[in-house]
């Protein structure tokens, strides 16, 4: 249990997708002008990537890895090579199938979620964290634990900076600087923040 | 002619991928510490979007309209791993560096944007071109941003010392901030601060401007 524990902390803040590799930054900048959407998106993400990471190891572990297929009696195959397009499609249709129950039961989640979903399925972050799930052999518990922990900590990335970017509409930036620029700052600052939590030893 | 010049050049400056169209930022901060990793990933980005721009762009007519992302996703996709899979043979030491941002290039969204955005209303040759260009101003972003971390961070090029370190005995101490996460954020958030000086219109106005009143003003 503890090592679970652990691993959250690790994936929410040591390892914090947003800041610490770069993942998922075009929606980062881009939907982080107000809190509320925000908020919105941040969740989406949780809900997919605990969903999707998981089910993305299932596909590794039983079908693409090296000797995943001895249960079909084909020991010999090693299918790794198709992991990429594998997995993006896995994602997209797991988006796709969530946005259809989230329609047919919690109408007003749907509508308050919108156009994010959709967007989802090109957000690196999504892919990046399957990507280092594969990467670093993690076992099924550890990979539900690290989509939850991965996608917690780029939501709290994102809220923070859209609290931030709220307050700074009143500020003086120069003008070359206004908007994107001074975007790119404000997450460096973040960033350099997030990196005294890396001193932390789990 | 003009035509031709114009897909292949605008994206350098006048509308770059990263600095005006904010798309494919991922990379363009993870793979920039040096200088050899930065330029193999601007050679597999660059010749991605070119081929899936021109491979979309052939099969245009007969994509249907509401599986388009699918369809984009998989060419995509299947370039990518070639990608990949040629830099394992060839590279296998700075694939190692570039860990996931090689798979990451499927959803980098200039490939994606170009797609949607080019490749479905323009012909083939065009399309390539395109993709071409924008592949070169992701890699003039990217090659800059690695030039300055690298030399400033590690006194290096191509891992060959260009400035002589203070631990070796030369005259230089390395600046350690420019290898980690936070310089990538301060250097791209200056180039754009550059670009954007040098070519006003790129400029955002401010969303609140605050109403200037002067005291000798005469109401």
């Amino acid at each position: 249990m503890e090592a679970y524990f652990n691993l959250f902390i690790k994936a929410a803040f040591v390892e914090n997708l947003a800041l610490m590799f770069f993942l998922g930054m075009c929606t980062f900048l881009a939907i982080s002008k107000r809190v509320e959407t925000a908020i919105g998106l941040g969740v989406a993400v949780v809900a997919v990537q605990a969903i999707t990471v998981p089910a993305n190891h299932l596909v590794s572990a039983y079908l693409l890895a090296p000797g995943a297929l001895a249960w079909a009696g084909l020991p010999d195959v090693d299918l790794s090579f198709l992991g990429l397009v594998s997995y993006i499609g896995v994602i997209a249709a797991l988006v796709q199938i969530l946005e259809m129950a989230l329609d047919r039961y919690v109408p007003k989640l749907y509508n308050a979620l919108g156009i994010f979903l959709p967007l989802i399925t090109v957000n690196c972050a999504i892919l990046g964290g399957t990507l280092f799930m594969v990467e670093r052999h993690y076992d099924f518990g550890e990979s539900v634990v690290y989509g939850i922990g991965s996608g917690a900590g780029w939501a709290i990335a994102l809220i923070a900076i859209a609290g931030i970017r709220e307050k700074l509409r009143y500020s003086d930036v120069p003008n070359g600087l206004q908007g994107l620029g001074i975007t790119f700052i404000i997450a460096g600052l973040m960033s350099l923040g997030f990196m005294g939590l890396s001193g932390i030893q789990l | 002619m003009s035509e031709i010049r114009k897909v292949l050049i605008d994206p350098l400056i006048d509308n770059n991928p990263i600095t005006l169209q904010m798309l494919g930022i991922c990379s363009a901060l993870a793979v920039t510490t040096s200088l050899l990793p930065a330029l193999l990933m601007c050679i597999a980005l660059t010749s991605v979007t070119a081929l899936s721009s021109a491979a979309i762009s052939m099969i245009r007519h007969r994509i249907p309209n509401n599986i388009r992302i699918i369809v984009h996703m998989t060419i995509i996709a299947s370039l990518v791993i070639m990608t990949d899979q040629l830099l394992r043979a060839y590279a296998f030491e700075t694939s190692k560096q570039l860990s996931v941002f090689v798979g990451l290039i499927i959803t980098n969204c200039i490939v994606l944007g170009r797609a949607e955005a080019f490749a479905m209303k323009n012909p083939v040759g065009l399309s390539f071109l395109d993709g071409l260009g924008n592949g070169l101003g992701y890699s003039l972003i990217l090659i800059s941003v690695a030039t300055v971390r690298e030399l400033f961070g590690a006194g290096t090029l191509f891992g060959y010392p260009i400035f002589e370190l203070t631990r070796n005995g030369g005259w230089y101490p390395a600046n350690g901030l420019m290898l980690l996460p936070p310089s990538a954020f301060f250097i791209i958030g200056l180039f754009i601060w550059v670009i954007r000086s040098w070519r006003s219109k790129q400029a955002e106005p401010a969303d609140y401007q605050i109403h200037e009143v002067h005291r000798t003003d005469v109401y």
